[in-house]
């Protein structure tokens, strides 16, 4: 199955692309308009700054693309940053605005826990889940990120708790989205990956 | 729900190879990147670290083909350093496969380095490395494979380093590197207390002990060892096993 990577020039790609190769996908990284409007199933991967994030978009002109792909029902799945993009705006980026295919806010992590929260952690199930299928409860992921989005309906299928408990997992229509790094989360992370492959599909 | 107790093997590379040596001198051959990496990650290692300790400009292309290879291998986090004098420097490993930058002597020389790591690629990606030696009150921070004194004190470095974006600190004692003599947990202790980010121990591991109570006293996020692995005197597994055993949450299941 082709899946589409969107390069907005920061995030780290060569990683997600081994992954879903390795699992009998056929990445394809995606810098233009028309790419996104064919494709069959998006990957928004994710590392580093929003405002970086959102104005890599913009200046390849991808921003109303993805939104009218995502709109239209294409399958997505968001990655660490890639997940905070589809909220309305973020903490770290005062005045951008983020995708706003959900309509809450990601919210810098309190100062009372270590930031950023980085290493493996676990995951508390809300309700059923397509992305965590098969995968042991007990199971750890990868996290590295400063900022969250707080846990809540009806997006999130599966929380974490750093300072406050925030969307570790989002399933909502066709938006998939982990704030940890599923292709650095060994045998588990890559589960995730073939789970949403075999959704999408 | 807790988050996990990192153990973190490290590959010091010269020239394509895999070395150790003892309080950073008289240098060993460990083997082969790429097949101590394969099994790390089998293993149950969270992460790995790759270090060009030679880091001359000449082995650049090579350190970063090293860094490409082992890339290949894991499917966890991966962080690699040694001679990141630039932004481009920095970009350069990330884009080879590496998820995190470390750096340790050219940020002494120029802290702007790790602003400008972090502006570009995110604190999360920005890895502080030191090495460390006591003096009479607390601690310094040597340069250029510890064979330099900076002048600089070790938590008032850690802090500014922090400041400055970085998101992580790894810290190595020089007193203890390659003695197995077991972790300054004191050290650790003392820097964990300084900063906001996660600490990741290094120098002096032999001894499953040591690991547990530089998680305990120490007060690590993550611990670091190289030659108890390479020379399969432990693997990882038993070595979690045994933290699990002692209370300590670490990632079993891989």
């Amino acid at each position: 199955m082709k899946v589409s990577i969107i390069d907005y020039g920061a995030g780290n790609l060569p990683s997600v692309e081994r992954a879903l190769r390795s699992l009998g996908a056929v990445p394809e990284c995606v810098t233009a308009p028309e790419q996104i409007a064919a494709a069959r199933a998006l990957i928004l991967p994710g590392v580093g700054h929003f405002s970086a994030f959102v104005s890599g978009l913009r200046q390849r002109n991808l921003t109303a693309a993805l939104r009218q792909a995502l709109t239209r029902g294409i399958p997505v799945l968001g990655i660490c940053l890639g997940l905070q993009a589809m909220f309305a705006s973020s903490a770290e980026a005062a005045g951008e605005s983020g995708l706003d295919l959900i309509h809450d806010k990601v919210q810098a992590l309190p100062t009372n826990v270590k930031s950023p929260h980085i290493g493996w952690n676990q995951l508390r199930r809300v309700r059923k889940s397509i992305l965590l299928r098969e995968i042991p409860d007990q199971a750890y992921f990868y996290f590295a990120h400063s900022y969250a989005a707080a846990a809540g309906e009806p997006h999130t299928a599966a929380a974490c708790d750093h300072g406050f408990p925030f969307a570790a997992v989002v399933e909502q229509n066709n938006l998939m989205a982990v704030q940890f790094h599923p292709e650095k989360s060994g045998e588990a992370g890559w589960r995730v990956l073939r789970n949403f492959l075999e959704w999408a599909q | 729900m807790t988050l996990a107790r990192r153990i973190i093997p490290c590959l010091d590379v010269d020239a394509g190879r895999v070395v150790k040596g003892i309080e950073f001198a008289g240098l060993r051959d460990m083997g082969d990147p790429e097949e101590l990496a394969a099994r790390y990650n089998s293993e149950g290692a969270d992460e790995l670290i790759l270090l060009d300790i030679t880091a001359s400009r000449d082995g650049r292309a090579t350190f970063l083909d090293t860094v490409r290879r082992v890339a290949q291998q894991l499917n966890i986090p991966f962080t690699a350093g040694g001679g990141i004098r630039r932004l481009e420097d920095g970009y350069a490993v990330l884009r080879a496969g590496a998820d995190k930058v470390a750096v340790n002597t050219a940020a002494v020389e120029r802290p702007d380095l790790i602003s400008e790591l972090a502006a570009q690629f995110g604190s999360q990606a920005v890895v502080l490395s030191m090495d460390v030696k006591k003096k009479s009150a607390g601690w310094e921070v040597f340069i250029r494979g510890g064979a330099e004194s900076s002048g600089r004190d070790a938590a008032a470095w850690a802090r500014e380093g922090v400041a400055r974006g970085a998101g992580e600190i790894l810290l190595t004692s020089i007193d203890r590197d390659g003695t197995c003599s077991g972790f300054d947990c004191g050290l650790t202790a003392a820097i964990a207390a300084q900063v906001s980010v996660p600490v990741i121990a290094s120098g002096g591991a032999k001894r499953f002990e040591d690991f547990l109570a530089v998680f305990a006293e120490g007060q690590a996020d993550a611990a670091l060892a190289a030659s108890i692995f390479h020379t399969a005197e432990h693997s990882i597994g038993t070595l979690k096993q045994f933290l699990a055993g002692h209370g300590v949450p670490v990632r079993l299941s891989r």
